[in-house]
């Protein structure tokens, strides 16, 4: 029952900051709630017995990025303006998705519900065999690295690929491309093909 | 903030401390929560609190981004490395078993190896990206 | 009817949180509140998948003797990775922010149209 009362008042919590980061105009402000919105979720993990998930969250959300939003916002300037359109449109757009997908979630199991099919399918195998085939109590540990090595070794370079489009992007001296911008005019390529359009 | 004298000591005193306990949770990651990803994303913000407190000249001193680049590929190089392993020992490709005689014994290590792989890239790719953002001038 | 909605209340502020998520991505203008936006989206998503997992009764998947009831480790693998990833491809969209910037001077939507149009 405490459990039940905890987990409603996090989400309760956490919808509430959602609403105060989209009506809030101070950037600066929202970099902050954005910040404590992901340590709420963190706190809704351990509830949920996502002990691994939540370190991360906190690590990740509450931790590196908020900080690399307050770098972006030195370089950007922390005010939004209101927009110029009416956001008529988009909430009807919002409103029917977000009705046809509670509609959806009657047909969904019960939360908690042992015997859903996604506990069912390759979980049980997981929870009991993983101890005798990889010899680890920590399961999501085994499925991770070892079971699931190849989904880890995609994310991985997914990582990797980050780094190296932030480097690419943002890598350089502030002005490089700068001379190729202004002089359009020039038009001389190096192509074997005449360059004659 | 070089001039705060209690962030600066105080920081100084905690960086040991969350790179012991980015290692604690790298190794014992089998055992408890934790793994490469968290390790990783712990060691990375050490560096970034560095860089935060004492200016990013500094931490460019002691994380020189010639030898951290180049860690963002080691990593991804070492996890692709042990998948290979595996796969000349007789296995299959990211197939643990056969890297040793006892299976289980052969899965820990590759777990091992491939955790660190893990930690290496994300540790790597997050001061990486620190670097450049706080790097650029306005 | 409060079983009823207990057993979807994990679902429904999941979907409230997406729907504010898309709402901020779509209607706001300023290209760091997008990706903020993009963030709550996100987290909404790992919270369904978590939500999706949770077994009544069920304690953490570490195994120990003492335990018999864990609840399902799948979603936990994948949402941890997909965590990690996911503060990569924000970074990605910051640095595309800041670049958008340092070419237009603006990180307003509005703007951004107008100053299209002119070249």
């Amino acid at each position: 029952m405490i459990i039940t009362l905890i987990d409603i008042a996090l989400l309760t919590f956490m919808g509430a900051t959602a609403i105060a980061i989209l009506r809030l105009r101070s950037l600066f402000a929202v970099v902050m709630l954005s910040g404590i919105y992901s340590l709420l979720a963190a706190s809704m993990f351990v509830v949920l017995d996502a002990v691994d998930v939540a370190f991360t969250e906190a690590a990740v959300g509450a931790g590196i990025s908020t900080v690399l939003m307050i770098a972006v916002l030195a370089l950007t300037g922390e005010r939004e303006r209101t927009p110029s359109h009416t956001p008529l449109l988009p909430m009807v757009v919002v409103v029917l998705t977000g009705a046809a997908l509670i509609y959806a979630t009657f047909d969904m199991p019960a939360f908690g519900d042992a015997n859903a099919p996604v506990n069912l399918h390759v979980a049980p195998r997981y929870l009991n065999e993983s101890f005798a085939e990889v010899g680890l109590p920590n399961v999501v540990t085994s499925v991770l690295a070892s079971y699931r090595g190849y989904d880890t070794l995609g994310e991985v370079t997914v990582i990797f690929t980050a780094a190296v489009a932030v480097m690419l992007l943002i890598g350089g001296r502030k002005g490089d491309d700068a001379g190729i911008k202004k002089e359009p005019a020039d038009d001389t390529e190096p192509d074997d093909d005449g360059g004659t359009a | 903030m070089r001039h705060h004298r209690v962030l600066r000591i105080i920081s100084k005193l905690l960086i040991p401390f969350i790179m012991l306990f980015a290692l604690y949770v790298q190794f014992h990651g089998d055992f408890g929560p934790g793994g490469g990803f968290q390790a990783g994303v712990i060691f990375g913000s050490a560096f970034i609190l560095y860089g935060l407190i004492f200016g990013l000249e500094y931490a460019r001193m002691v994380a020189p981004p010639a030898i951290v680049t180049r860690l963002v590929a080691a990593g991804v190089l070492i996890f692709a490395g042990t998948g290979y392993a595996g796969l000349f020992a007789g296995g299959n490709f990211l197939d643990y078993g056969v890297l040793k005689s006892d299976p289980v014994a052969g899965q820990h290590l590759g777990i091992l190896l491939v955790e660190f792989g893990v930690g290496t890239t994300v540790a790597a790719s997050m001061i990486t990206i620190f670097f450049l953002f706080a790097g650029r001038d306005r | 009817m409060l079983q009823a909605v207990l057993d979807h209340y994990n679902y429904w502020i999941a979907i409230l949180l997406m729907m504010i998520g898309f709402y901020t991505v779509v209607a706001r203008g300023n290209l760091v509140k997008k990706i903020v936006g993009l963030n709550i989206f996100q987290t909404s998503v790992f919270l369904l998948y978590i939500s999706m997992g949770k077994v009544t009764g069920g304690t953490a998947p570490i195994l120990d003797e003492r335990f018999s009831v864990y609840s399902n480790p799948i979603p936990h693998v994948l949402i941890l990775t997909a965590i990690v990833v996911g503060v990569a491809t924000t970074a990605l969209g910051l640095a595309l922010v800041v670049r958008i910037r340092e070419s237009y001077g603006t990180i307003e939507e509005d703007e951004l149209d107008l100053l299209d149009g002119e070249t």
